[in-house]
C-alpha cells in the first residue's frame, strides 16, 4: 500500500472502553505534530466507562485538517470485536493492522490488505497487555519514518507520573512497535507521506473545549459556576484547571439553576461569569436566562449540544438546540446566539461573547456541541483582540439609577460598593430606580429600552462569512461545526458554481444574510439535526425557503465524503 | 427610630397592615445601623414571596432574583466581591421549598452572608397554601384536607449539616431579634436566622399569641457550641426555643477556600487580565 503520494492519512483505532485509546490518542497527535504535520481527532465513544466499542480518527497531514472523513486509510483493531461496526467503512484500499485474533476471519479472503503483527505476544513480553497501545504508536511512528529519539522524548513528556519500570518498559514498547514499522516500510508494504510542513510543529494543538476555555479567559472571565454534564464538562475541567494561575473563581454547583443564578449573581457584583452546560442542564437554566434578560445582567453560556430529547445520546453529536437556545426564556429581551465553525472560531467568539454580554448586558449564548468539543486540531497560535476582557462598569454617583432610559437602551452599569450610590436590580418589572413597579406607562418604556438594544447592535453583528466566489448559482448555508467538513468537500469537488455561507452568529441574523441567500439560484442547507432549525429560523427572518435540506441525526457527524456526494449530486 | 436604611420620602408598602414582615424589617434596619454598615456596602438579595420583597424598603443596594434562588446569588455576589455585607432574605417557601438544595448546600459551602428566613408557615404571595413548614392538619384551598405532609425542620436540618451559625427569632420581639441578626452578620460564615412570624391574612392558627405561648428563650447556661444539645433542641416541638442554637466552630468559608484569593484579597472588578499568565497558558497547549 502506497500512501506515500497522499496528502493525509486516515488512521482509526478502535477498542473497548477502558483500554487507554484516549491516552494513545493524545500522545500520536502530539508525536505527529511535533513531527511537523497537521493532524486532527475525533473520537466517538459510548456512554459507559468500561467494555463496549469506542473508536478514535486520527488524521495526518501535510495540509491543515479539522473534519471527519469515512475513508479509513490505516485500521487498527485493538481488541476483538472491534471491527464489528466499521464494516462498510474498510475498503479494500485499507490497510488493517493488527494481532490476527482481533482481525474478523472474514477480512482474510484477498480482498482486504491484512497486515497480521505480534502486538500482544510483544506487549506479554514487554511486561503485559498494557503495553499494546504503546506498541501501536511505534508501529505508527515506523512507518512514517519519525525520529525515535522524538518518540522517546514524546513519552518521556507524557508519562511524567509514571513508576520507573514503567517508563522503561514503554520505551522498550516503542522500540519494539518503531522496528515493525520501520519493517513494514522497508519492505514496502505501507508507505506513508514524508513531506512534514514547515512551522507546524508551532501550532496549538487543541481541542473545541479548550478553544471555549481559551477565547473566555482572553474575554476577561474570571467566575465558572457549573454542573458537570458531558459533553460542557470539559470547558470546566479547563477553568480548574488554570483558576489558579489567573485567580479565577470555579465552583462545580449543585445544579444548573445553581449555577446560572451564581453567574448573574457574579456580574451584579463586578464579576464577568460564564456556565457551560449541554441540553438538559440548559433547560434547568432556562428561567435565569429570562432573569438576565429582565434584570439586563451580561450572562455568557456555553451550551455543548448533544442529541436529545431528554438524556438522548449523552455521548454524541447533533445541533438540535437551536431553536431551543433562540426562544429559551420566558419574556421579550435581546440576546446573542454565536455558532463557531472550528476550533479557531471557538476562541474568537468566545472572547467576543463577554464583550457582547457586557457592552449590550444580555445573555450571550455559544454553541458548540459535542464534535467541535472533542476534536482536537492543531491550529495556528490565537491571536487576542484587544478590549474585549474590559468591565464596562461606572462609579456609582449618589443619585444612581441602574434602569436610567437610555436612547440605546444600554444604561451605564454600576455594582455595589464601587462608587456612593446603591445598585437595585429587580426580577419584577421596575422603574430607572430599580424599584418593583405595576406602572403601565414605566412597564412600556422598560420594554422599549430592553428592546431598543436589538437596533443598536446592528454594527456589532458578525456577518456570515461566504467560502467561495460570490458569483455563485448554488449556496450551500451552514452554522456552528458543519464548516469545516463543508469546506473540505467543497475544496474536493470541481464546483465553481458552488459556495458557502457560514453563520458563525446565528443570532440576530446579519442584515446581509437575506441578500446573501436571496440570490443564489438553488439554495442548500446543511444542518445536524432533524428538523432544519436555521432554515426555519432564516424563514422566520428573510421569508426565504430553501430548495434542499441535508440533514443528519444519527448521533455522528457529517463526513466529507457525505457532502461531496451532496455537491455532486446538484 | 429613623436609620440611614429609611427613604427620604414615604414609600408604598404591600404587605398587610400588622404583618409579622413589618417586625423583621424593624429588627435588619436596627441590627444594620448598629453595626454602624455602610449603606453601599450591604446587599440584600432575595427570590419570589412577600418576605422577599423586603430589600426594595431598605434603602441600600438589592438583588431581587427568581423563586427560591437567592442563596446561589448570594453566594456568587459575596465570593466576587468578599468586602461587601451580603443578606439574603426570603421567605420559607423561597428559601426551603424551591430553594431546598440551594438551602442544604448553602450550609456545606459556608459562604460568609448572612441568610434571613421569614417563616410564617404558609404561602402569602399565592394567598395561603401550604409552605413546607406548616404544621400537619393545617387546612388550605390546595390541602383542603389539611397538610398530611412532616413539617421541614430548617433548625435541625441546618444544625445535621453542621451549619456554621444557626439562630431562631420571632418577629413580635424587635429588640432580640435585631440582636440575633447582629450575631449572625459579624459571625464569619454562613448564619441562619430563621424567624417566625404571623400571616395575618392567610394564617388563623399560628398567630402571634400562638407564636407567644409556643416559644421560648434560651438561657445564659446554654451552650451552643454543644452540637448534641443543640440538635436535641433544634427538635422540640411543644415549645420552639428562641436564640443562637448552634455555633459549629468552623473557620473556614467558601472565600477562604477559593484559590482567586490565595494572594491577592482584591474583589474581582478591581482585577484586570493578567495577559502575561493568559500568554503562558497559551503556550502551554503549543504542540
Amino acid at each position: 500500500m502506497n500512501l506515500e503520494n497522499r496528502n493525509d492519512v486516515s488512521i482509526l483505532l478502535s477498542g473497548e472502553a477502558g483500554q487507554g485509546l484516549q491516552t494513545l490518542e493524545r500522545i500520536l497527535l502530539r508525536l505527529f505534530a511535533l513531527s511537523g504535520f497537521h493532524v486532527f481527532s475525533y473520537s466517538e465513544v459510548m456512554s459507559r466507562i468500561r467494555g463496549g466499542n469506542n473508536s478514535t480518527e486520527i488524521r495526518i497531514s501535510t495540509e491543515p485538517v479539522s473534519s471527519y472523513v469515512s475513508r479509513i486509510d490505516i485500521f487498527i483493531p485493538l481488541g476483538t470485536g472491534a471491527m464489528n461496526r466499521f464494516h462498510d467503512r474498510i475498503s479494500g484500499d485499507t490497510v488493517i493492522i493488527g494481532d490476527h485474533g482481533n482481525i474478523d476471519s472474514s477480512y482474510h479472503d484477498g480482498n482486504h490488505r491484512v497486515i497480521v503483527l505480534p502486538i500482544r505476544e510483544t506487549a506479554a513480553a514487554v511486561g503485559g497487555a498494557l503495553y499494546a497501545n504503546i506498541i501501536t504508536m511505534g508501529i505508527l511512528a515506523g512507518i512514517f519514518n519519525l525520529d525515535q529519539s522524538l518518540v522517546e522524548s514524546v513519552l518521556r513528556t507524557s508519562f511524567t507520573k509514571s513508576a520507573d519500570d514503567v517508563k522503561l518498559k514503554n520505551q522498550d514498547a516503542s522500540r519494539r512497535g518503531l522496528a515493525m514499522g520501520v519493517d513494514l516500510s522497508q519492505k514496502g508494504m505501507i508507505n506513508a507521506p514524508g513531506r512534514p510542513s514547515p512551522g507546524a510543529d508551532e501550532e496549538l494543538l487543541v481541542n473545541g473545549a479548550e478553544a471555549v476555555g481559551l477565547g473566555a479567559l482572553a474575554g476577561g472571565c474570571n467566575f465558572i459556576s457549573s454542573y458537570p454534564m458531558s459533553p460542557s464538562t470539559e470547558v470546566l475541567v479547563f477553568f480548574a484547571r488554570h483558576a489558579e494561575a489567573l485567580g479565577i473563581i470555579v465552583e462545580q454547583a449543585e445544579d444548573e439553576i445553581c449555577a446560572v443564578n451564581m453567574a448573574i449573581g457574579s456580574w451584579y457584583a463586578g464579576g464577568r461569569a460564564m456556565v457551560t452546560t449541554s441540553g438538559g442542564g440548559f433547560a434547568l437554566m432556562v428561567e435565569a436566562i429570562s432573569l438576565a434578560g429582565a434584570l439586563e445582567s451580561p450572562l455568557v453560556v456555553h451550551l455543548g449540544q448533544r442529541p436529545g430529547p431528554a438524556t438522548g445520546l449523552p455521548t454524541r453529536t447533533e445541533q438540535g438546540d437551536l431553536l431551543f437556545a433562540l426562544f429559551s426564556g420566558h419574556g421579550e429581551f435581546p440576546r446573542a446566539i454565536f455558532a463557531p465553525g472550528s476550533i479557531t472560531e471557538c476562541f474568537h467568539l468566545s472572547q467576543r461573547a463577554f464583550h457582547m454580554a457586557d457592552k449590550y448586558q444580555i445573555p450571550v449564548i455559544i454553541m458548540t456541541d459535542q464534535y467541535l468539543i472533542e476534536s482536537y486540531s492543531s491550529v495556528p497560535a490565537f491571536t487576542v483582540a484587544p478590549g474585549m476582557d474590559e468591565n464596562l462598569i461606572v462609579v456609582t454617583g449618589e443619585s444612581y439609577q441602574r434602569y436610567a432610559i437610555m436612547l440605546n437602551g444600554v444604561s451605564p452599569r454600576g455594582i455595589p460598593g464601587h462608587g456612593k450610590g446603591i445598585v437595585c436590580l429587580d426580577s419584577d418589572e421596575h422603574d430607572e430606580g430599580g424599584y418593583i413597579t405595576e406602572d403601565f406607562t414605566v412597564r412600556r418604556e422598560m420594554v422599549d429600552k430592553r428592546l431598543r438594544k436589538f437596533d443598536f447592535m446592528e454594527e456589532d453583528l458578525l456577518p456570515p462569512v461566504l467560502y467561495g466566489p460570490d458569483t455563485y448559482e448554488i449556496l450551500i448555508v451552514c452554522w456552528g461545526s458543519t464548516l469545516n467538513c463543508i469546506l473540505e468537500a467543497l475544496a474536493e469537488s470541481d464546483r465553481p458554481d458552488v459556495s458557502i455561507l457560514h453563520f458563525p452568529q446565528v443570532y440576530p441574523l446579519h442584515p446581509s444574510a437575506a441578500a446573501l441567500i436571496g440570490k443564489a439560484r438553488k439554495k442548500i442547507i446543511i444542518e445536524n439535526n432533524a428538523t432544519s432549525q436555521f432554515s426555519a429560523l432564516v424563514k422566520m427572518k428573510t421569508g426565504i425557503d430553501f430548495d434542499r435540506k441535508i440533514l443528519k441525526y444519527n448521533g455522528m457527524p457529517f463526513m466529507v465524503e457525505e457532502i461531496i456526494d451532496v455537491i455532486n449530486a446538484v | 427610630m429613623a436609620t440611614p436604611f429609611d427613604f427620604p420620602n414615604p414609600i408604598d408598602i404591600a404587605w398587610c397592615p400588622g404583618c409579622g414582615n413589618f417586625g423583621i424589617i424593624q429588627a435588619l434596619k436596627k441590627a444594620v445601623t448598629e453595626l454602624g454598615l455602610k449603606r453601599e456596602t450591604l446587599v440584600l438579595v432575595s427570590g419570589i414571596g412577600q418576605a422577599a420583597k423586603t430589600p426594595h424598603y431598605v434603602n441600600a443596594s438589592f438583588f431581587n432574583g427568581l423563586h427560591g434562588r437567592s442563596l446561589p446569588a448570594a453566594t456568587a455576589i459575596k465570593a466576587s466581591n468578599p468586602l461587601l455585607t451580603v443578606i439574603a432574605e426570603s421567605g420559607d417557601g423561597c428559601t426551603y421549598g424551591e430553594g431546598g438544595n440551594h438551602f442544604l448546600t448553602a450550609i456545606r459551602r459556608n459562604t460568609d452572608i448572612t441568610n434571613i428566613v421569614h417563616n410564617n408557615m404558609v404561602y402569602g404571595l399565592t394567598k395561603g397554601q401550604a409552605s413546607p413548614t406548616s404544621c400537619r392538619g393545617f387546612i388550605t384551598p390546595v390541602q383542603v384536607a389539611g397538610v398530611y405532609l412532616e413539617p421541614f425542620n430548617p433548625v435541625a436540618v441546618a444544625i445535621a449539616l453542621k451549619a456554621s451559625f444557626v439562630a431562631r427569632a420571632f418577629s413580635g420581639d424587635v429588640d432580640r431579634t435585631a440582636e440575633i441578626i447582629k450575631q449572625a452578620i459579624t459571625h464569619r460564615g454562613y448564619a441562619l436566622v430563621d424567624i417566625f412570624q404571623p400571616c395575618v391574612t392567610f394564617n388563623k392558627i399560628n398567630t402571634f399569641k400562638w407564636y407567644r405561648d409556643h416559644t421560648y428563650y434560651l438561657d445564659e447556661t446554654y451552650d451552643p457550641h454543644d452540637r448534641d444539645a443543640a440538635f436535641k433542641k433544634s427538635l422540640e416541638s411543644e415549645k420552639f426555643p428562641l436564640g443562637v442554637l448552634y455555633i459549629s466552630g468552623e473557620t473556614r468559608t467558601f472565600e477562604d477556600n477559593l484559590t482567586a484569593y490565595k494572594t491577592d484579597p482584591a474583589p474581582l472588578y478591581k482585577r484586570s487580565l493578567d495577559k502575561d499568565a493568559l500568554n503562558r497558558i497559551m503556550q502551554s497547549y503549543k504542540v
